[in-house]
């Protein structure tokens, strides 16, 4: 056992880091780090970035033009990405729908998608959840219904994250209602948001962004040929997708990030004349979820790295979601608290390009309240931590 | 970054796990306790022709081990077996003071043979769980006068190692000696009693005890020493968390009510999975602080805090979720996991409890 990286690993993470230093301006990394809005041209300029250093699909295997990195390089990749205030990847494309071709695709499917993935040409984006199926994902009911070379395709998808920036959507659709089980008349298809009948509409969430969005499909024909796989197999493959979508989802590089923050703040805060992190209630609060992040980084980094390369891990990803969502929400409820009264002020104009006038109260205090509401979404997207529960419940410990 | 065991140690756990299968069991330990000593000479011998005192030692010292990761694998496999005899006074506190004060070789050996008895006594009535706070005094010719509290092993120790002050305030860490004491020394009085996890301890009196300075101005040792006996500790309770943690999971699986197996009813399935995440996020604590046993101080301290703290808080909620899934059963004596369950809250009371520990990593993270 060493839980030390190795020369080789050491060497690895400062090529990152000195790649970052270099290709990441300052004012982006300043964006992102002050939680300002991302626009699409800020991930653009970010995807192709990465994408001539071949690290946009870091994931996949060289072949496919990959990276071919270990899970322990994998690990460091993301963490100096966070660290370094770089925008994240939109995961859509490299790292969900990638990995599902590569594994389930065509020799066409492959061709023709993945290395518009790599090049960014395609802005992927999920069409998984509906407004009647949340965490019971296999009770949708978006159909397709095969007329000739085509399938047509009705319903309604939402949470779509960034599908406003999107000219492509993977979507799950039941093409079999009389199937014995939900999870088996399910299909899964790849389609041109260009497509006639397809509209697009803003969710605006409660922290009042615009990031995620509901889908309309009113009869939308969807050529055969971009069908993945086998009709009626899609959950197969939309389940295998969803061990990708948990394996960063610990979140241990922003805990790490937010947690730093939080000192800084609450160091910098007074409570009767001292820091408040001197203060022995809110130093304890700290300190507990400071000692479960240090621990959840092992954690994570026990199952990553015996997931072996190239591969997801299974159920315990599960353990690593539902832990790490609670970790992150609760610093990003200590960072809440620590700003006090501040927290209250709602100025949606500061978080655009440009906004000139002074800020109400310290600096950083404008996101927080906004970033705590906002990941409240973290224990329920990717399946609810109860669900998550639930697939722990029977696929590790057998009940 | 690798976090296999070495082949070695994969070895001694193996060997140290059939032995405790083969030889013992929770109504055999019932039984030893009852005795003076409080565990069986015939076995502590047996563990010691195995290796396992000399596991945890360093080579130095006359063993073959004595890191994070040796320590560790021999306490999980002890905690997984609930065993009571004395590897943590004897082994560990007491021969890890004989070794770092030095010039103490032929007594290790005699403890590494399984020959030799030892006992830790250093905290006090008054002190809690503060490792600095020392009123036991030392006169000029080496005489101890004061009191030793809850002293582990005390009643079956050949020796005791006693901590006393030869200058400084009650609570300066500057001015702790350490004292090699003879169990029939004269002025020396143990008061040996069982304690509720089944082990057996002592309340100390020493009035002018004739003693051997081990070392002047010892406090390094004694939080050194203090530091690795922590970790034994959290991975004592790892191995039992592990075993109360199958048990009730194998308890869901075939007790029936309602006309169901409990592990059907979602309640208890979310509660086990909750059981599972901390205790992985402990083991994760524990090998964290492992790793850095033989690092800088700060960092050791820092660490050890931490793990001491997660291990507490998830021992505590392993007992009592083992417990209550298990429902009446697990009140009865007659019945295996109630003797784990004791051990595990009762750890927490050994060496720094949870808020002690919490306390202590805040003030060695050194931001406030």
């Amino acid at each position: 056992m060493d839980l030390h990286y190795t020369e080789e690993e050491v060497a690895f993470r400062d090529e990152v880091r000195g790649w970052l230093s270099e290709n990441l301006p300052q004012e982006l990394a300043n964006k992102v780090r002050h939680h300002k809005r991302l626009k699409k041209e800020d991930y653009d300029f970010w995807h192709e970035k990465l994408r001539s250093r071949g690290w946009l699909c870091w994931h996949w295997p060289l072949e496919h033009g990959g990276a071919g990195w270990t899970p322990i390089q994998k690990h460091i990749f993301e963490e100096e990405m966070i660290a370094a205030g770089a925008p994240r990847i939109v995961p859509f494309g490299p790292n969900m729908l990638g990995p599902v071709l590569i594994k389930f695709g065509s020799e066409e499917h492959k061709k023709k998608y993945l290395p518009r993935i790599v090049s960014c040409e395609d802005w992927w984006s999920q069409g998984y959840s509906e407004p009647g199926s949340g965490s019971d994902l296999a009770s949708l009911k978006t159909k397709a219904v095969r007329d000739g070379d085509h399938y047509i395709v009705n319903g309604q998808k939402t949470w779509t994250t960034l599908g406003h920036h999107a000219n492509m959507m993977f979507v799950l659709v039941r093409t079999n209602p009389d199937a014995a089980k939900p999870q088996q008349g399910i299909s899964f298809l790849l389609v041109d948001l260009n497509t006639p009948g397809i509209e697009i509409r803003p969710i605006i969430t409660l922290d009042g962004e615009h990031e995620v969005n509901e889908v309309w499909f009113t009869d939308v024909r969807v050529p055969v040929e971009n069908l993945v796989g086998v009709e009626n197999e899609g959950w197969t493959y939309a389940k295998y997708l969803l061990t990708y979508e948990r394996t960063g989802i610990a979140g241990v590089g922003y805990s790490k990030q937010m947690l730093g923050h939080l000192k800084t703040i609450a160091k910098r805060e007074k409570k009767n004349g001292k820091p408040l992190l001197s203060d022995p209630r809110f130093a304890s609060k700290v300190a507990e979820v400071e000692i479960d992040l240090m621990a959840m980084d092992i954690f994570n980094l026990r199952i990553v790295s015996a997931a072996g390369a190239g591969q997801a891990p299974g159920a315990e990803s599960s353990l690593l979601k539902i832990k790490g969502t609670e970790v992150r929400q609760e610093i990003s409820n200590l960072m809440r608290q620590a700003i006090g009264p501040y927290a209250s002020p709602f100025v949606p104009e500061f978080f655009d390009d440009g906004y000139n006038e002074e800020t109400i109260g310290p600096e950083d205090a404008m996101p927080l309240a906004r970033q705590y509401f906002n990941l409240r979404k973290l224990s329920i997207y990717g399946g609810s931590n109860e669900i998550q529960k639930n697939i722990v419940s029977k696929a590790m410990l057998g009940l | 970054m690798d976090f296999a065991l070495s082949e070695e140690r994969r070895m001694l756990q193996e060997t140290i796990d059939r032995f405790i299968s083969d030889r013992y069991n929770v109504t055999k330990r019932l039984q030893m306790v009852e005795t003076d000593k409080g565990f069986d000479q015939d076995l502590w011998s047996e563990f010691a022709d195995l290796g396992v005192i000399g596991a945890l030692l360093p080579p130095e010292a006359g063993g073959f081990g004595g890191l994070g990761e040796d320590l560790t694998v021999v306490f999980e496999s002890l905690g997984r077996g609930l065993v009571v005899e004395p590897f943590l006074a004897t082994a560990v506190l007491g021969a890890g003071c004989l070794h770092l004060v030095g010039g103490q070789e032929a007594l290790l050996e005699k403890v590494i043979s399984g020959e030799v008895q030892l006992a830790f006594a250093h905290a006090e009535p008054s002190s809690r769980y503060d490792q600095t706070q020392v009123e036991t005094i030392v006169s000029s010719s080496h005489q101890l006068t004061g009191r030793k509290a809850v002293v582990m092993n005390a009643p079956a120790a050949d020796y005791l190692i006693v901590s006393a002050r030869h200058e400084g305030d009650a609570s300066d860490s500057h001015g702790i000696g350490l004292y090699l004491v003879k169990a029939d020394a004269e002025g020396l009085d143990i008061r040996g009693y069982g304690t509720i996890d089944a082990g057996r301890a002592g309340e100390v009196t020493l009035q002018n005890t004739p003693a051997i300075c081990l070392m002047e101005n010892a406090f390094s040792v004694i939080e050194e020493v203090m530091a690795k006996a922590t970790l034994c500790l959290c991975a004592e309770a790892m191995g039992a968390m592990e075993f109360a943690k199958d048990s009730t999971l194998e308890y869901l699986k075939t007790r029936k009510q309602f006309g169901r197996n409990l592990g059907s009813f979602q309640a208890l399935q979310h509660r086990m999975v909750e059981l599972v995440i901390e205790c992985e996020q402990s083991r994760s604590a524990m090998m964290l602080a492992s790793a850095h046993l033989e690092q800088d101080r700060i960092e050791r301290e820092k660490l050890i805090s931490a793990a001491k703290y997660l291990v507490g808080r998830t021992a505590k909620l392993c007992s009592e979720e083992t417990i209550q899934m298990h429902g009446g059963i697990a009140m009865c004596w007659e019945y295996d996991v109630a003797h784990y369950a004791k051990r595990l809250v009762m750890i927490d009371h050994q060496l720094g409890d949870s808020d002690h520990h919490l306390d202590r990593f805040i003030a060695f993270s050194g931001d406030a």
